[in-house]
């Protein structure tokens, strides 16, 4: 079979879909109410492993991307080597890191999951600080800012919008990829979607894991607005 | 590093490449899988893109529409296409990847035709050429460099995405993962390793034929230009 003669129609179906009457709802209360427990301590897991990764990343990429802002020759470097490890795909991560720490461990999902976040930071972070203007910097020196002084006075602050949408972007990418962890279990809302789908097709717990985290990512990327406002209230009042 | 040995041996077999369902199999579902699904990407994110920014207006639908498909699952659509009357095979697993290739393109095609310099478009206009006239022989030889990288990010995240299409079932590379988790990690592991280190190098060689091509359709003076800015549309407000 040649590469371009294959046409996608052609393709045989592998199952018959599942009846799509009244018996199989795209969505329904009574399954809701029924597995309440266990939807709940999916969410549970999907927030927690979430929100561990993201603050475990902002701890590892911010002092990366100071450490790469003061010695500029590694600026360029430390970008390309995220961009390659970033085109990594998820599931080969999984692979690679699963053997090492346990195939149903959670902390292989949340390696796997802090290393992608860390990337998006880094990058963001790095932009951030690499914008503050030369002026402002050489100002900061003249009033008599050390470097760390500098860096906490001035410079952080200033990349923070920076920071704040890099934390946006890797919480946002982070609830999605935790369902890739259904794979050995430890998917969260993931186990849901998967769960469904391996249990002829069951669509009511296929949407209501997708809903879910859909909805967390939004209720998420919201706070960190929210957040990113509270911290940068100069920003603010420039637009007004 | 036993483990990665391990999966060194494992794809150091011959059968291991030739039988049914090998990795010769497998990687010819994931390239024809990746095919289909960046050019429906190309089919939709090319020309609203241009015409997007042609206009020069929509740059919120732009940013809209690539944080939408950020926070969605890609499981979620791979799960929930097939049971749609899409029907199960192929074609659903191509569409959920095409979802996913639309945003860079859309982005890449916007942001390269509205950074074309505004005093060269009005000389253009200046001289007599028409929008169409614009577009075809200003406008978008000026943007190739945005959009070959458009399609260099749209290629790599599909290729990559492709793995996952194990999780319904619908062939690739992955598939040799799934498959060595299904053996258990004492029985399956050099497997799971071994079709983890294929991918990567699948992603990473896709990554470098792209980067060769774009590099190709880069005129050498806009070569120094375009260094100035951000490798990927990372940007979201």
């Amino acid at each position: 079979m040649s590469f371009l003669s294959w046409v996608p129609a052609a393709s045989t179906p592998l199952a018959a879909p599942a009846d799509d009457g009244p018996g199989n709802p795209w969505f329904s209360w009574q399954y809701v109410n029924d597995n309440a427990g266990t939807i709940l301590s999916k969410l549970g897991f999907h927030v927690g492993i979430t929100l561990e990764t993201v603050v475990i990343a902002l701890l590892v990429a911010v002092p990366l991307a100071v450490v790469a802002y003061w010695i500029r020759p590694l600026t360029g470097p430390i970008l390309a080597l995220s961009g390659v490890l970033y085109t990594i795909p998820s599931l080969a991560l999984l692979a690679l890191l699963a053997p090492l720490l346990g195939a149903t461990n959670r902390a292989t999902v949340l390696i796997a999951l802090v290393l992608y976040a860390l990337l998006l930071l880094i990058r963001n972070a790095l932009t951030g600080l690499t914008q503050v203007p030369s002026e402002v910097r050489d100002a900061a020196a003249g009033m008599g800012y050390g470097r760390f002084g500098r860096l906490w006075h001035v410079e952080l602050p200033l990349a923070l919008p920076g920071i704040i949408t890099g934390l946006r972007l890797a919480t946002v990418s982070t609830v999605a990829l935790v369902t890739i962890g259904a794979i050995i279990g430890q998917g969260g809302l993931g186990d849901l979607i998967m769960g469904g789908f391996w249990n002829n097709f069951y669509r009511a717990e296929i949407t209501t894991g997708t809903v879910l985290c859909v909805g967390l990512a939004l209720i998420f990327d919201l706070a960190l607005v929210g957040l990113g406002r509270l911290l940068t209230p100069w920003s603010r009042r420039r637009v007004a | 590093m036993n483990y990665f040995r391990d999966g060194l041996v494992w794809l150091n077999d011959p059968l291991n490449w030739t039988n049914p369902g090998g990795l010769f199999d497998r990687l010819q579902e994931h390239l024809v899988i990746t095919f289909w699904a960046v050019l429906i990407g190309c089919a939709i994110g090319l020309p609203l893109g241009i015409w997007l920014g042609h206009r020069g207006r929509g740059g919120g639908v732009v940013i809209t529409v690539a944080n939408l498909t950020r926070a969605v699952p890609t499981l979620a659509l791979l799960t929930i296409l097939p049971l749609t009357p899409i029907g199960f095979g192929k074609l659903p697993v191509i569409l959920a990847l095409a979802v996913f290739a639309v945003p860079p393109l859309l982005a890449n095609a916007y942001t390269g035709l509205r950074s074309v310099d505004p005093e060269t478009k009005d000389a253009a206009i200046g001289m007599g050429l028409s929008g169409g006239q614009l577009l075809r022989r200003v406008e978008l030889p000026l943007a190739v460099p945005y959009l070959a990288s458009g399609l260099r990010t749209a290629a790599v995240q599909v290729v990559a995405t492709a793995t996952l299409a194990t999780f319904v079932n619908g062939g690739g590379l992955g598939q040799i993962i799934t498959a060595g988790f299904g053996l258990g990690i004492n029985v399956g592991g050099n497997q799971i390793v071994a079709g983890g280190i294929a991918v990567v190098l699948l992603a990473l060689l896709v990554e470098a034929v792209f980067a060769g091509v774009e590099r190709l359709v880069t005129p050498r003076p806009l070569r120094t230009v375009r260094r100035r800015r951000v490798a990927r549309p990372v940007t979201s407000t």
